[in-house]
């Protein structure tokens, strides 16, 4: 205990001799666990980010738009073709085993007024099912059941940015009449808030109200029952990959086209989507997280260098130490705790600076990061390895030396 | 001392050989030497007589080629390099020329030494270091760093660290060497008192007659062989032949 506290003292004498010389020793190191700790924040950030844009748009969702129409060989923007009907949702539900729950929206942008305030955002006709496959909560109220859907009752569920917008703070939107295109709707709930998707747009910018309403009274159809999107969730995650071949085939059959001919409709997995800006996020990553480790090495090795020149300079010293009774472990122990204190240090510095590097990337690039203390914790042990493992070749070279030719040394 | 009581140091056909390259370097050719515990002897010799070998063999620092050396009841030869430093650490205590002391280490620490490598308690070895500076005369220089402290009261906190583990030993190679004759005077008394008081055994090499004459005995050393061993009052004249 006394022989430690006197290796880590003197270690800490040995360093504060020499700051300069220090410092640029611990560089590497410093580098090296500074970027570790940055890159595992701004992966991990970037993860949550995803993890998070999978949770708002609903777990193990399957999107279904109608595709591009081709007319004389032009094509207009995919989800024009209006090919998509709410009897090719409920066939889904039926018909696809690996499908659970369906739900479908017309999706027109309007204007929305409420006393004199007004504002223009996306209304949306959608079944009693669609919360429960958004896996969306209310926050006040309730949502509209099949009744108010069958009847096409003029009743509205509100994001709460458009309550944001209409109501005044602390009044409570329930019950109010707003109109929609002109057409008063009561407010029979309040959405909870979900927040934005991963490319920015603002999801509780929305109005929900009975698909058969929409269809009837606001929006209007040129054809009854298409539908803007079908959403199919997964009955669990593990059928997942099943889902999308499914809806496939089961709408190619129903949509009559012929093998050899492009779907008329568009399957997106979300998750795959998800899956796959992770596994890029993840590549990167790792391929940061090897250049660190490549400048944890270099660090080690400078680390190994200025020990021998330590080693070289104090050899007097220790020709004292040995002299005085100290016995090669005591002479090993010293400068191996040495060694390990200038990557510890580093190691403290390069945290510091990791987490300082990662606030000004969060604000400056405005990525999401989220700092890990496992990942610091880790890149300080293994700067304290790198330490150990480096710095033994100094410190049994110092061990080794004869007390009589070091305390004879110039 | 007592008839049959067995030597402190027992050296008996020691040889010390070197290899330089291909030349063999005989150091030591034979030698042996008897000291009793409690006794101040001289070594004397021309440089390259072999007198700081034998010194290094008797403080453990190396080890005989042939032959063999008996630290009190203990064969030296047999010693681990590790069992020789256990021996250094709480038995011998070393005076050198140039007293080597840690340049950025307080007089305190420097004293404390021994006894870190010794495992002695961290009071204790702070409540002894204060005492043995004090007995050398260095009451309230305890913070002082080497550089602070002239060249007499360096070797008197380097004596002070020599005796931090009580050794029966002390081996000091030409200790006023640095020194003026001022302070050599008062590094020759203190190791007078010492002897008297601590009751410690204290070779020391030196090539000055005047310091010579503080010692009981005088051993002259030339080429790896000691050529007279005789008590103070009859090496005059075999210090003079060695200063011609």
């Amino acid at each position: 205990m006394n022989l430690i506290w006197m290796s880590v003292v003197t270690a800490l004498r040995a360093l504060r001799r020499n700051v300069l010389r220090s410092a640029l020793t611990m560089l590497g190191v410093i580098i090296g666990v500074a970027a570790v700790v940055t890159m595992v924040s701004i992966g991990r950030g970037a993860n949550a980010a995803v993890q998070q844009e999978i949770q708002s748009l609903g777990n193990n969702l399957v999107m279904i738009i109608p595709g591009a129409t081709t007319v004389s060989g032009v094509h207009t923007s995919s989800g024009s073709a209006g090919s998509l009907t709410v009897a090719d949702a409920t066939a889904i539900t039926k018909e696809c085993p690996a499908v659970s729950e369906v739900a479908w929206a017309k999706r027109q942008v309007v204007q929305v007024v409420y006393g004199s305030q007004n504002w223009a955002t996306p209304a949306q006709g959608v079944p009693p099912s669609y919360l429960s496959v958004r896996e969306w909560p209310l926050s006040a109220g309730r949502f509209f059941d099949h009744r108010d859907d069958a009847s096409a009752n003029p009743v509205a569920v509100l994001g709460q940015t458009v309550v944001d917008q209409l109501f005044t703070p602390g009044e409570d939107p329930l019950g109010a009449t707003i109109r929609v295109k002109n057409v008063p709707f009561e407010v029979i709930g309040v959405l909870a808030r979900k927040g934005q998707t991963a490319w920015g747009q603002d999801q509780d910018d929305v109005v929900l109200i009975p698909f058969l309403t929409a269809e009837r009274r606001v929006l209007g159809t040129q054809i009854l029952g298409t539908v803007d999107m079908i959403v199919a969730a997964a009955a669990t995650a593990d059928v997942l990959p099943k889902v999308e071949p499914q809806i496939r085939a089961l709408l190619r059959e129903r949509h009559r086209i012929p093998s050899g001919q492009d779907d008329d409709f568009t399957v997106r997995d979300l998750n795959e989507i998800a899956e796959a800006s992770k596994n890029a996020s993840a590549v990167m990553m790792n391929l940061l997280l090897s250049v660190a480790s490549v400048s944890l090495l270099v660090g080690g090795i400078g680390i190994m260098n200025i020990m021998l020149v330590s080693v070289t300079e104090r050899t007097r010293e220790i020709g004292v130490r040995l002299a005085v009774g100290a016995r090669t472990g005591h002479i090993l122990l010293q400068f191996l705790v040495e060694a390990t204190a200038l990557s510890l240090v580093g190691g403290a510095v390069g945290i510091v600076l990791g987490f300082a590097a990662t606030r000004l990337i969060a604000y400056l690039a405005q990525w999401p990061t989220l700092l890990s203390a496992p990942a610091a914790a880790g890149a300080f042990l293994v700067a304290g390895a790198i330490g150990i493992f480096f710095g033994f070749y100094p410190a049994r070279r110092a061990a080794r030396l004869d007390p009589i030719a070091a305390l004879r040394y110039e | 001392m007592a008839p049959g009581t067995r030597p402190l140091i027992q050296l008996r056909d020691v040889w010390k050989v070197y290899h330089l390259g291909d030349v063999e370097v005989r150091a030591l050719r034979g030698i042996s030497l008897d000291i009793q515990a409690g006794e101040f002897v001289a070594i004397v010799g021309a440089s390259g007589s072999g007198k700081s070998t034998c010194m290094n063999l008797i403080g453990c620092l190396d080890q005989p080629t042939r032959g063999t050396y008996r630290l009190g009841d203990v064969d030296v030869a047999a010693l681990s390099a590790n069992e020789r430093a256990a021996i250094r650490n709480r038995r011998i205590g070393f005076v050198f020329q140039n007293f080597n002391l840690l340049g950025r280490t307080t007089a305190l620490e420097n004293v404390a030494l021994p006894m870190i490598y010794a495992g002695v308690p961290f009071w204790k070895q702070r409540r002894r270091a204060r005492e043995l500076l004090a007995a050398v005369g260095l009451r309230g220089r305890e913070r002082h760093l080497p550089s602070q402290l002239s060249g007499g009261q360096q070797q008197r906190v380097a004596i002070a660290r020599a005796l931090a583990n009580g050794p029966s030993l002390l081996l000091a190679d030409e200790p006023t060497g640095n020194l003026d004759s001022q302070s050599s005077i008062e590094i020759m008394d203190l190791f007078v008192r010492l002897r008297r008081e601590r009751h410690v055994t204290i070779i020391l090499v030196t090539h000055e007659p005047h310091i010579a004459e503080y010692t009981r005995r005088v051993v002259t050393f030339r080429d790896g062989r000691i050529v007279s061993d005789l008590p103070r009052a009859a090496s005059r004249h075999t210090l003079e032949i060695v200063r011609g």
